[in-house]
């Protein structure tokens, strides 16, 4: 069963998180309870691939194993190599679950959510390196961590510090009720954006591009802005149920949107589209890179490096979409627009050419909109499909 | 007080605008002087200078983000 996908998966959640409600607004603790609806959940979101379910299970296994192993490790010694094939070991089976397919007809290795679950192994064996996990963390905690049903199959992306606090907190059956009020708001909010406004873009106007355009180009031109508004719609609207199932569990997990449309500039649309994966790879990707080129002192000019790091992160990112050539030309394409904003945020700061004030800040925003679109063009395959 | 006029030195410095000398309650994240890779630097200079060790993974924007709560969280560290 899809998560989020149909009437019957949120009667069947609604039903199951029934407990936890009443538990919560009487001020109790419920998070084993989760924990054993999330087994409940799990198990109907997998039930209809056995094979699926055998290979999240052996990621589990790998990706706890991988974790102890390491914690154990670093609490005697911090060798480089030991961290390297850490942190490649844990991207392992994501690797050979997309590479697979190109050398063989198994698939097995892949499931629903890989991508998204691989973030969360790799993020622990980071941060156990920079000494902020030290202790040896708890089977059913960290299971819980990895394999939490609300945000399994795409997010958003949390980290296990964070997510921790929230398990430890001592709620009131008051600060509960509030807590429940802002899920039950985003789950509405969800349906809005994912079952209307989603729907509508794609049933009635994307579905009839044929009939609405009059030429090629049109129909590309229509197509591209109506797919850019309809995935914010529809992805917005999947992370608006995940994080609001989230919160009726007691767990704030991190907000993915921040009204993209509205960025100034190319920065700032990071800071605002799919903020769980974004913040990862600035945090684990870019900052560790820049970090280690400037102590190694490798390369002396400031902007080389910074770009550098754009560039790595973003061919990483379309990498991880996915192999087509789609995804990794929409990483080329945000790689490239970061390093002209880079030089010209540089050129201006100097010369002070682009003046701040309203005027600006519109024509910014106009500005960006269309590059962000033609990112989400390139990112659709629309342009190497032959024959529309 | 003389090591926290030297970490608002340096983050004047690094954002290359005094307004962090006038103002050290300023947000720098959302006021856009800092960012992703000024926060490494901060972070290398901390250890070159001062020689405080903070991991990349420990420095979140909700808690390090005005130069007095900085120069605080770093003097902590000391």
């Amino acid at each position: 069963m899809t998560p989020y996908g149909s009437f019957t998966f949120f009667i069947i959640i609604a039903i199951l998180l029934a407990p936890t409600i009443i538990l919560g607004l009487r001020g109790k603790r419920f998070h084993t309870y989760n924990m054993l609806t999330t087994i409940a959940a799990l198990g109907l979101i997998f039930s209809s691939s056995l094979n699926q379910a055998l290979a999240l299970i052996l990621f589990t296994i790998w990706q706890v194993l991988l974790i102890r192993l390491y914690i154990h490790y670093r609490k005697q010694s911090n060798g480089n190599g030991i961290f390297y094939s850490a942190v490649f070991l844990s991207i392992l089976p994501l690797a050979v679950s997309k590479l697979l397919p190109y050398f063989s007809h198994i698939s097995v290795i892949g499931f629903l959510g890989i991508s998204y679950l691989t973030f969360k192994g790799t993020q622990i064996i980071m941060e156990i390196r920079d000494g902020l996990i030290k202790k040896e963390l708890p089977l059913s905690k960290l299971l819980y961590f990895i394999l939490f049903f609300p945000t399994i199959s795409s997010g958003p992306i949390d980290r296990y510090r964070r997510f921790e606090k929230d398990l430890e907190a001592q709620m009131s059956g008051d600060d509960y009720k509030q807590l429940l009020y802002d899920g039950i708001n985003k789950i509405f909010l969800g349906f809005l954006y994912k079952y209307i406004i989603g729907y509508s873009i794609n049933h009635f106007f994307i579905a009839n591009l044929r009939f609405i355009a009059h030429s090629q180009f049109q129909h590309h031109l229509y197509y591209m802005y109506a797919y850019s508004l309809y995935l914010f719609f529809d992805f917005a609207g999947y992370s608006a149920f995940a994080i609001g199932v989230s919160y009726i569990m007691g767990i704030k997990s991190p907000e993915n949107f921040n009204k993209p449309f509205i960025s100034r500039n190319i920065k700032d649309f990071w800071n605002r589209w799919h903020l769980s994966l974004s913040f990862w790879f600035r945090d684990y990707v870019y900052m560790r890179f820049v970090f280690w080129m400037t102590k190694k002192k490798w390369i002396k000019n400031r902007n080389i490096v910074s770009n550098l790091g754009y560039i790595l992160l973003f061919l990483i990112m379309g990498f991880w979409h996915g192999l087509e050539i789609q995804y990794i030309l929409y990483g080329i394409y945000h790689a490239l627009l970061m390093v002209l904003y880079n030089s010209f945020e540089r050129f201006n700061k100097k010369h002070k050419w682009w003046p701040n004030n309203k005027f600006t800040h519109v024509a910014a925003i106009i500005i960006t909109f269309h590059f962000i679109c033609f990112g989400f063009y390139i990112f659709s395959g629309q342009l190497f499909q032959k024959g529309v | 007080m003389e090591f926290k006029n030297e970490v608002i030195a340096l983050l004047a410095e690094i954002c290359q605008d005094d307004v962090v000398k006038e103002n050290p309650d300023i947000d720098l994240f959302t006021s856009g002087l800092l960012d992703s890779f000024g926060t490494v630097e901060l972070l290398v200079q901390a250890e070159e200078r001062f020689n405080i060790l903070i991991p990349i993974t420990e420095f979140d924007r909700e808690s390090w983000n005005t130069p007095n709560n900085i120069a605080n969280l770093l003097a902590d560290r000391r």
